[in-house]
């Protein structure tokens, strides 16, 4: 690991005006993909601005742009929010997506914001010793020809097929949540679903968001879309694993059991979670029943052309698809409508 | 660049001069002398680092000392109570949940946690209604446990530890499985 300057940043302002003005300094969160990566080599910061102790670890209601909205600071740990109430009952799919994520220690250690920035765990990317255009432009991409069990079936690029692995970015995509991002000229708001891009020319950038800006909370609308949501993940062991496909749904049913409005996204598939809107669109209206949860999935996938290695994923998808729009569509338990 | 952390390890106050790049793992071990916390895979992945930290459960492998000047550690040595063992301690004890031993003080440091996180009323993955309180069924150990691996294949008697340390009467068809 190379030598690093450490830096405790007082308020979220300070922590941005550091890194700003640093092209070689990157904010320090919960920190478990971070130290990881300057273990591997993987990142080479000079200097690191501590963010993990700035005032960001509150959640509740707060009155966003467009409406009432449940803040969550940057700072708030995955497993705190797993268990707020308010998340648990009203947002299940993003309860369900960051109990899905890692570990018990690691849940006590990962940040809401810092989850969102966590790097692709492309094999190759991870291995300093193999050619990656995301960690190292212009050096190639070793997964093109190369282990594809793991890669993307959307949006992938001649110079990148790696997936980002959050399981909650996924989760927020399908409730439309936002990301409030400082930077050196002030506030901006980022729809989750526009922060993450597709890799193009440029894998090494995974998001929208430029040198020294900081998210520092999450707003998700109070709609009561999201009551009825869920977010089901498939992995090769039962547990403590990333993602090879992962779906979360929320929908609001018709009187007649007919989908109303409803979102969909997948994670595991691309370069950002996957907002399906075109599977959404064949089911908007219909009562999903399996073969049109199967027209919706391809319909989605279009022109997609997996390889032999990750075409088991297009099946995956399907059942999983299927299988969190049965939970959702199912009567809601008893006294559950609080 | 070196830094001086104040850690509070078992109860004991250090001060604690560390490079920017110290590991709390290391910082405890090297520095300090708190062996229990094993080096394991040293990247977040087997859990045999864990510590109990400010009161919870917490890896130190992927954890910069100097971001935690001022925490409160407790290893598996400081559960005891001198020569009284902590309850999962002893649980471990009654039903072998060991062979190697190298994982057991992460392990242990682990159900502590966790039985504390349940107490609270938290969820796992695999509990069904988010919004009523988790019975610690095996399959709920289980999941809550996922972060600790044991390469000797332990899991059955730390099961039995774990569901005897939370004073809960489980199946002895589960421990197997």
């Amino acid at each position: 690991m190379k030598e690093l300057t450490y830096v405790r940043a007082a308020d979220a302002a300070e922590a941005v005006a550091a890194v700003s003005a640093d092209e070689h300094a990157t904010f320090l969160g919960g920190g478990t993909n971070l130290v990881d990566h300057l273990k591997l080599g993987i990142a080479t910061p000079t200097t690191l601005v501590d963010v993990s102790r700035l005032a960001t670890d509150e959640v509740g209601p707060a009155d966003g742009p467009s409406g009432p909205v449940l803040r969550i600071g940057a700072g708030v740990r995955n497993s705190d929010l797993a268990a707020h109430p308010l998340v648990r009952s009203r947002w299940p799919a993003v309860a369900r997506a960051l109990l899905a994520g890692a570990s018990g220690q690691i849940r006590h250690q990962a940040t809401t914001g810092g989850n969102l920035l966590q790097r692709t765990r492309c094999v190759y990317f991870q291995d300093v010793t193999t050619p990656c255009n995301k960690r190292e432009p212009g050096s190639g991409c070793s997964a093109l020809e190369g282990y594809g069990r793991y890669n993307a079936l959307l949006g992938a690029s001649e110079d990148c097929v790696a997936v980002h692995p959050s399981d909650l970015a996924v989760a927020l995509v399908a409730v439309d949540a936002v990301v409030v991002v400082l930077g050196p000229d002030g506030e901006r708001r980022v729809p989750v679903a526009d922060l993450h891009r597709l890799p193009g020319s440029h894998p090494e950038r995974d998001t929208v968001l430029a040198h020294g800006e900081l998210v520092t909370a999450v707003e998700l609308p109070m709609t009561d879309l999201t009551r009825r949501s869920t977010y089901v993940k498939t992995r090769d062991r039962a547990s403590y694993a990333f993602a090879l496909v992962s779906v979360a749904v929320a929908v609001e049913l018709a009187e007649d059991g007919t989908l109303a409005d409803l979102r969909i996204a997948w994670g595991g598939v691309a370069h950002k979670p996957w907002r399906a809107e075109a599977a959404e669109a064949l089911l908007r209206g219909r009562v999903p029943d399996e073969e049109l949860v199967r027209q919706a999935v391809d319909a989605e996938l279009g022109d997609a052309r997996p390889g032999p290695d990750n075409a088991y994923k297009v099946a995956m998808l399907r059942g999983a698809t299927a299988l969190a729009l049965r939970d959702v569509t199912a009567p809601l338990a008893e006294g559950a409508s609080a | 660049m070196d830094t001086t952390v104040r850690l509070t390890v078992d109860g004991t106050e250090h001060d604690v001069l560390v490079d920017t790049r110290t590991t709390l793992l290391d910082a405890l071990r090297e520095r300090v002398g708190a062996t229990a916390p094993k080096k394991g895979c040293d990247h977040g992945q087997c859990g045999s680092c864990t510590v109990l930290l400010d009161g919870r459960r917490h890896l130190t492998c992927l954890a910069l000392a100097v971001a935690h000047d001022g925490a409160e550690v407790v290893t598996a040595d400081g559960l005891a109570d001198g020569d009284d063992l902590h309850p999962v301690q002893q649980a471990f004890l009654d039903h072998e949940g060991y062979q190697c031993g190298y994982c057991t003080p992460g392990q242990v440091c682990s159900v502590v946690g966790m039985l504390r996180e349940a107490e609270d009323g938290d969820a796992s993955h695999v509990t069904e209604d988010l919004e009523t309180e988790p019975d610690l069924s095996d399959e709920e150990i289980r999941e809550r446990m996922s972060g600790n691996l044991c390469r000797c294949g332990a899991y059955a008697g730390i099961l039995a530890a774990t569901r005897q340390a939370a004073g809960q009467q489980g199946s002895e068809q589960g421990a197997t499985a």
